[in-house]
């Protein structure tokens, strides 16, 4: 027994996720010493609301990131349908159901637009987001003239609180609907990733298509969901980010690619595919979080963050390789006398 | 009616890929809860017989009966769904799940959403565990598991599946003889189970020790089906290849010829401690030992992809410093990997690229540029040296059979001109027409003076290549022997005690 805890306490040791929650507590300690305002509550829960547009989309990636794919279009991807709901609310108002299942319907269209030229044209997935990305900005940029649209309805942009509460201080907290929608998409997307039978074929898949192929697994209609999905939680993104801000700016979301990549392999999720947990992509995004926010009320200069978040980068993922190639040096000898 | 009715039954099965006749009119029949061997040479068409059965090929002739009853057209979920499990060679495990969701994977398919319980997928990861007798911990992620228990994860993950018949493609090749033997155990269980198993091997040795039938294969058409009491291993070589192999004994007295390498104490933690042995110039070297003895971890390191902690390292009495395996190729060591697919060679590039790749420094011309003129003459000379059959020096390596490819890498190596060459396990995946073929290239290299180091654990393929032989047994050289002082099998006993 004490063999198996200690096995369980190995395998615990090479999750990404625990070393990662180590991390963030030793950075929020740090921030919650040196920066005023850093672990109060509203603070934290300012952050929430902040980064749930990029939990959300994380949320997609990650399950695309998991069948072995990749997919760099999805911030133009939101700012497409969030513009094409924008105009249909605005100019040509709409009912509210039709605009939010316009703009869903746009970024679940151009997911699977993605998973058509990867699935049936054989374009590697990088090669056909990047396109994607490049053709779909653009003809929003052409289309639109860089004009924002600022008129949005009341119903789009009015705020909803689902818990407000009055703190000693006389500071008051919202939990708002951008944070419930995160929590919601989070749960969802957990439970169609570890307790559904898709979830389980989409790991199969990232792990060795060939083999999932093999034992019967259909990877065309995998990679059309896991893109789809992506399409679908961008355009929701997209349209929360227009909540939050009030208005719908054709550019606004771009730039948040490399971020929202980076939180998700950061939170331990693998490029090459089948490897990755929701909770390790959203300590990814916590993690990013706090080092802008609390460099921010630190006083440093944005610049430094992005080489934080570089730096940040490079040492967890080369921990994450150097710890598993130890691991399989000295099992080698280990193993060794068991052969005979 | 004496006669049983077979579990499965070809007739007539041809298959054509555009010119090439891959199968040619075979009758065959598996018996339920029989051990059948399917033997052949590489690309006799073994491969394409399973996955005609596995309905991954489609037959252009024949048919195929399941318990009597046709099941043409056949595809790989309605083999499955016959009982039919394939464990290909690369075992198609998804290494980045754990053993009982591997094993549990076909009962978690179906519906979208249907939902997936942990608890059951882990149960029956553990029933069919249980029915091979054999313990692995379920939650260990398969990337981490040793290849023999990754192979018992495939079988257990067949049997989860309800297979009434599992074809294992080369399931040996990359086992140890202790971890084979544990493998035929496990067969002689799934026979009790009534389940029957058709092993596909090109190697001899095992087909004998647990098959009732064995099948064999040539040029894509059947040569016939004995009782196994009836062949005998040299009898089943011959049926084949059709020629008469006999290996023997080769071994000289090289005590007297000069001191070409020499090794002194060389540790390395984790690997090897105190390894010390001397190689004679024209002396073959034989070092045998199981994977994980510390025999390529050796042979890395005397190549200068691993540095030794302590010990040294002396060639024609200088001794050596290697850095980097850039320092060893220049010292005069050569490597030829284990794993020739996916280290020596570099597959979809064409062969003369592929022997140019180690002579570039050789062939730059003063203003550091290749000539195209050159470098196809010194490809296509190597190519005569050592005999190698190819359809073109501008096709790529894939293209060519695993001897011949085997041959490429070695004639890149032997193209930077080594004074020693490490050649680690140089015939597996090789079948044996091509084995003495380089067996022939290594006597003649030694004869002009070279020494080659062979690491292997076939005691076959050591006996008939090499003067001398270091046993090495977890990290340690623990014996030396001579060839034909100890008979093959009494070495064997040695090696696997």
């Amino acid at each position: 027994m004490p063999e198996r805890a200690h096995a369980g306490l190995a395998r615990l040791r090479r999750r990404p996720e625990i070393w990662l929650l180590l991390v963030i507590l030793l950075v929020g300690g740090v921030f919650g010493v040196t920066a005023r305002g850093f672990l109060t509550l509203p603070n934290v829960i300012d952050l929430l609301e902040t980064y749930s547009v990029q939990a959300i989309i994380a949320m997609g990636l990650f399950v695309v990131l998991v069948s072995g794919g990749i997919d760099i279009s999805f911030a133009a991807t939101a700012s497409v349908a969030q513009y094409c709901a924008a105009l249909l609310a605005s100019r040509v108002g709409l009912p509210v159901p039709l605009v939010i299942a316009a703009g869903l319907g746009v970024g679940v269209a151009l997911g699977c637009l993605n998973a058509l030229l990867i699935h049936y044209f054989r374009i590697t997935s990088i090669i056909a987001t990047i396109a994607m990305m490049s053709v779909s900005f653009s003809l929003l940029m052409y289309f639109s003239e860089g004009r924002s649209v600022y008129d949005l309805p009341d119903w789009w942009t009015s705020r909803v609180v689902f818990l407000r509460a009055e703190l000693a201080s006389g500071d008051i907290v919202r939990i708002t609907l951008p944070i419930v929608l995160m929590a919601v998409v989070a749960l969802v997307t957990w439970a169609l990733m570890t307790r559904t039978s898709l979830g389980r074929q989409l790991y199969a898949m990232g792990g060795n298509p060939e083999a999932a192929r093999r034992i019967g697994i259909g990877t065309g209609r995998l990679t059309f969901f896991a893109y789809g999905y992506l399409g679908l939680l961008a355009a929701v993104g997209g349209m929360v980010q227009a909540h939050r801000v009030g208005e719908s700016v054709p550019n606004a979301m771009v730039g948040t690619e490399l971020a929202i990549l980076s939180a998700a392999v950061l939170g331990g999720a693998s490029l090459t595919g089948g490897i990755g947990t929701v909770p390790g992509v959203l300590l990814g995004i916590v993690l990013l979080a706090i080092l802008q926010n609390g460099l921010n009320l630190l006083g440093v200069s944005p610049y430094f963050f992005q080489i934080v978040i570089g730096i940040t980068i490079l040492v967890s993922t080369s921990i994450t390789v150097l710890s598993s190639r130890r691991g399989r040096r000295l099992r080698q000898l280990g193993g060794a006398p068991a052969h005979g | 009616m004496t006669e049983e009715q077979p579990f499965l039954r070809l007739s007539g099965v041809s298959k054509r890929f555009g010119g090439v006749q891959a199968l040619d009119d075979i009758d065959w029949e598996v018996r339920r809860g029989e051990v059948h061997c399917l033997v052949g040479e590489n690309g006799c068409g073994k491969s394409t017989l399973i996955k005609a059965v596995a309905g991954v090929h489609a037959p252009s002739a024949g048919s195929i009966e399941v318990e009597g009853r046709n099941v043409l057209p056949l595809d790989p979920g309605r083999a499955r769904a016959l009982g039919i499990q394939v464990i290909f060679q690369d075992l198609s495990l998804f290494p980045n799940l754990t053993v009982a969701e591997n094993i549990g994977i076909e009962g978690a398919l179906g519906g979208a959403l249907r939902p997936v319980r942990r608890a059951r997928m882990r149960e029956v990861g553990r029933e069919g565990l249980e029915r091979l007798d054999f313990a692995l911990d379920l939650d260990a992620l398969v990337s981490d598991l040793p290849v023999a228990e990754r192979q018992i994860t495939a079988i257990a993950r067949g049997l989860a599946a309800r297979a009434r018949l599992i074809l294992m493609d080369e399931p040996t090749a990359s086992l140890t003889r202790a971890e084979v033997g544990r493998l035929l155990g496990i067969v002689a269980r799934l026979r009790q189970d009534g389940i029957a198993v058709v092993f596909v091997s090109h190697r001899l040795d095992e087909v004998v020790e647990i098959a009732e039938r064995v099948t064999v294969l040539r040029d894509g058409r059947k040569v016939g089906t004995w009782p196994v009491a009836e062949v005998d291993q040299r009898r089943i070589a011959t049926l084949m290849t059709g020629v008469e192999i006999e290996h023997e004994v080769v071994a000289r007295d090289m005590s007297a010829a000069p001191v070409l390498l020499e090794v002194g104490g060389l540790s390395r933690r984790g690997e090897f401690a105190d390894v010390s042995f001397g190689l004679r110039r024209g002396e073959v070297l034989g070092i045998v030992g199981l994977l994980g003895s510390g025999r390529t971890e050796l042979a890395l390191t005397l190549f200068g992809m691993t540095r030794a902690e302590s010990g040294r390292i002396a060639l024609e009495g200088q001794p050596l410093s290697l850095r980097s395996n850039r320092d060893a190729v220049r010292a005069g060591i050569a490597y030829v990997s284990e794993d020739r697919l996916s280290l020596g060679v570099v597959l979809p590039q064409s062969i003369e690229d592929n022997l140019i790749v180690a002579l570039m420094q050789q062939l730059k011309n003063r203003f550091g540029l290749m000539p195209p003129a050159r470098r196809r003459a010194l490809a296509a000379e190597w190519v005569r040296r050592l005999a190698i059959t190819i359809p073109g020096l501008d096709r790529p390596v894939q293209t060519l059979s695993g001897g011949n490819q085997q041959r490429i890498v070695l004639a890149k190596w032997l193209a930077t001109g080594p004074k020693v060459l490490i050649l680690d396990s140089p015939t597996v995946g090789v079948d044996i027409k091509n084995k003495q073929g380089i067996y022939e290239v290594v006597a003649e290299l030694a004869r002009q003076g070279m020494g080659v180091i062979v690491i292997s654990d076939e005691v076959a393929e050591v006996f008939a290549t090499c003067d001398r032989i270091l046993h090495m047994r977890a990290g340690r050289i623990i014996g030396e022997t001579v060839p034909g002082a100890v008979s093959e099998h009494e070495m064997e006993a040695r090696i696997y005690a």
